[in-house]
């Protein structure tokens, strides 16, 4: 109970801290719009207007796995610098207690730039938001928000330990695109990507989102979604834990 | 098992390993602290003091579970800083100088919030300590404020440490506030909470400190109450001499002066003050000024040592 409310209230207070950031708030209005934008004159070049909402809405979790990359990427660092990053990991908390709030912030922004991407869609390019599951579509977009929250403290682990977690951060953005299907189906994809893509959170987030959208069983890809970002959970509290010694022998807790 | 001790260090040492360059790497080794030896009685009030790359900060994060130590042992209250560290962090309390520390774009009370939360505060507690603290810092009414521009040093508070580390806590902080800070480490200090504090200002030391160590190289060269830190500068006699455009020449014939034993330029703007410390006996002032014939002064004093004159003593010595 205890660890559930300490991990609700630092997501609350990341969240609201994140959204008091004018580059945060100006990246939010100007990404989904380019997103929903490059979605749209992708499918329509490509003769199929009947996907266009599939198109916005896998364009809208990109910008959620980007919120959560460069956020949590971009957070550790920032505070890092700003040398809150070591006053939190002093705290007497298990590390994962405190990062992931972190990730999980970023993956409720994130969750904006869906509903953005979609909103741009209908104001803009007249794109129906005419769900085949409407509540199921719901339930996907809050394990996606879970899912890759998840996922996003196994990354952010590594950025606990290095220096320069922006640098890799950054890079990992379009692999994930791609290898999860947001944009372009998998099954397009080489089959040596596959396996790859089985074991990624965010690849079931964005099936359990498409199949709510044009129909599909959406339950079981939500399950594999969440049970991978338990996986991910875990390996990523037993990395921060052992992350966070080796960050203390190496100094890299502080940049001075 | 708690011990008797708030704090002991045996052979406390750190390097720091860096690497520039990806093609053709340098590696450099910085040994920061090399050995440190010190024990600090609970509800002490104890000052490290040195200058600036003399180890303290490293010290001071070995001792609060930040840094792993090179070599040697720490604990703290009985618990190992490197095994133990949930345990030592529950007891202890860790505040920087400088406006570095906090969530700026949260308020006051979203700040103590959250890290009353990562303190595990009962929720029942929080409000009331919360608002304790608020009235001690002179906030209350001003909680929702964002922190940006706020004054700091009142997060650690909010679990009671036992152990409280102050870096530099009085670092580009106004007088007065710095008078209010003091008032209030000497008011912990008094409840029996074993304080840490390193600083830079001589008088703050002075005034609050019950033991001081001197640290310079990595190494302690000093340890003892402000008092018997001053004898260390007995039998001498210092001459300050405010001067313009001193040459390096000039010092270091000052330095070679008999009975002369320590020799400090501090830089005001355009003006220098010279330090020059020597044996009590000999009366070094004629000859200083005779050295420094041609060049434009200001005032010349002659004076008693206080603690500043041991310090620099001491870490001139080191």
């Amino acid at each position: 109970m205890r660890t559930l409310r300490t991990l609700l209230i630092g997501t609350v207070l990341r969240a609201k801290h994140l959204s008091r950031s004018p580059f945060e708030v100006a990246m939010a209005l100007v990404i989904p719009l380019v997103q929903a934008t490059l979605a749209v004159y992708l499918f329509r070049a490509g003769d199929e207007p009947h996907r266009l909402l599939e198109a916005a809405v896998g364009a809208g979790l990109m910008g959620v796995w980007a919120s959560v990359l460069t956020g949590s990427g971009g957070a550790i660092q920032h505070q890092r610098f700003e040398g809150t990053l070591e006053i939190i990991m002093l705290t007497p908390r298990h590390p994962v207690l405190v990062i992931l709030p972190l990730t999980a912030a970023t993956a409720v922004t994130g969750c904006y730039a869906l509903v953005a991407t979609l909103l741009w869609g209908r104001l803009v390019y007249g794109i129906p938001i005419d769900l085949a599951h409407p509540l199921a579509f719901g339930a996907a977009t809050l394990a996606c928000i879970a899912g890759l929250g998840m996922f996003g403290l196994l990354l952010a682990s590594t950025f606990v330990l290095l220096r320069n977690a922006n640098a890799l951060a950054n890079p990992l953005d379009y692999p994930i695109w791609l290898l999860s299907g947001m944009l372009v189906p998998i099954s397009v994809l080489p089959a040596w990507t596959a396996p790859i893509a089985a074991v990624l959170p965010t690849t079931w987030g964005a099936r359990a989102l498409r199949e709510a959208t044009v129909g599909g069983p959406v339950w079981p890809s939500i399950g594999i979604c969440l049970a991978l970002g338990t996986v991910c959970l875990v390996l990523g509290a037993v990395l921060l834990k052992s992350f966070e010694r080796r960050a203390r022998a190496a100094a890299t807790l502080a940049l001075a | 098992m708690e011990s008797d001790y708030a704090i002991e260090a045996e052979g406390l040492r750190r390097t720091y390993r860096t690497r520039t360059g990806w093609l053709r790497p340098r590696r450099e080794t910085v040994e920061a602290v090399r050995g440190i030896d010190l024990t600090v009685r609970r509800g002490e009030l104890f000052g490290l003091l040195g200058p600036n790359g003399a180890g303290k900060t490293t010290t001071i994060k070995m001792l609060n579970t930040l840094l792993i130590p090179t070599a040697g042992t720490a604990r703290i209250r009985g618990f190992d800083v490197v095994e133990q560290t949930r345990e030592v962090r529950r007891r202890i309390g860790y505040v920087f100088g400088g406006d570095r520390g906090l969530y700026d774009r949260l308020s006051a009370l979203d700040n103590l919030r959250y890290f009353a939360e990562l303190y595990g505060v009962p929720p029942r507690d929080q409000r009331r300590r919360i608002a304790e603290l608020l009235e001690l810092v002179g906030l209350t009414g001003r909680e929702q404020e964002r922190v940006e521009g706020y004054s700091r040093g009142m997060r650690q508070r909010l679990h009671a440490p036992e152990v409280l580390f102050l870096d530099e806590p009085s670092i580009g902080v106004d007088p007065v506030a710095a008078r209010e800070l003091r008032r209030t480490v000497a008011g912990l200090a008094a409840g029996g909470t074993t304080v840490v504090l390193t600083t830079h200002y001589m008088a703050e030391a002075d005034e609050l400190c019950d033991r001081i160590a001197v640290i310079s190289g990595g190494e302690i060269q000093a340890l003892g109450t402000p008092a018997e830190l001053r004898s260390r500068a007995d039998g001498r006699r210092v001459v300050e001499v405010e001067a313009y455009g001193v040459p390096d020449t000039a010092i270091s014939a000052l330095r070679g002066l008999p009975g002369v034993r320590e020799t400090s330029v501090e830089d005001r703007g355009a003006l220098q003050l010279l330090t020059v410390q020597s044996d009590a006996h000999v009366d070094v002032q004629g000859d200083v000024l005779r050295e420094l014939a041609g060049i434009r002064l200001g005032r010349v004093d002659s004076r008693e040592p206080t603690l500043e004159d041991a310090y620099v003593a001491i870490v001139g010595a080191a």
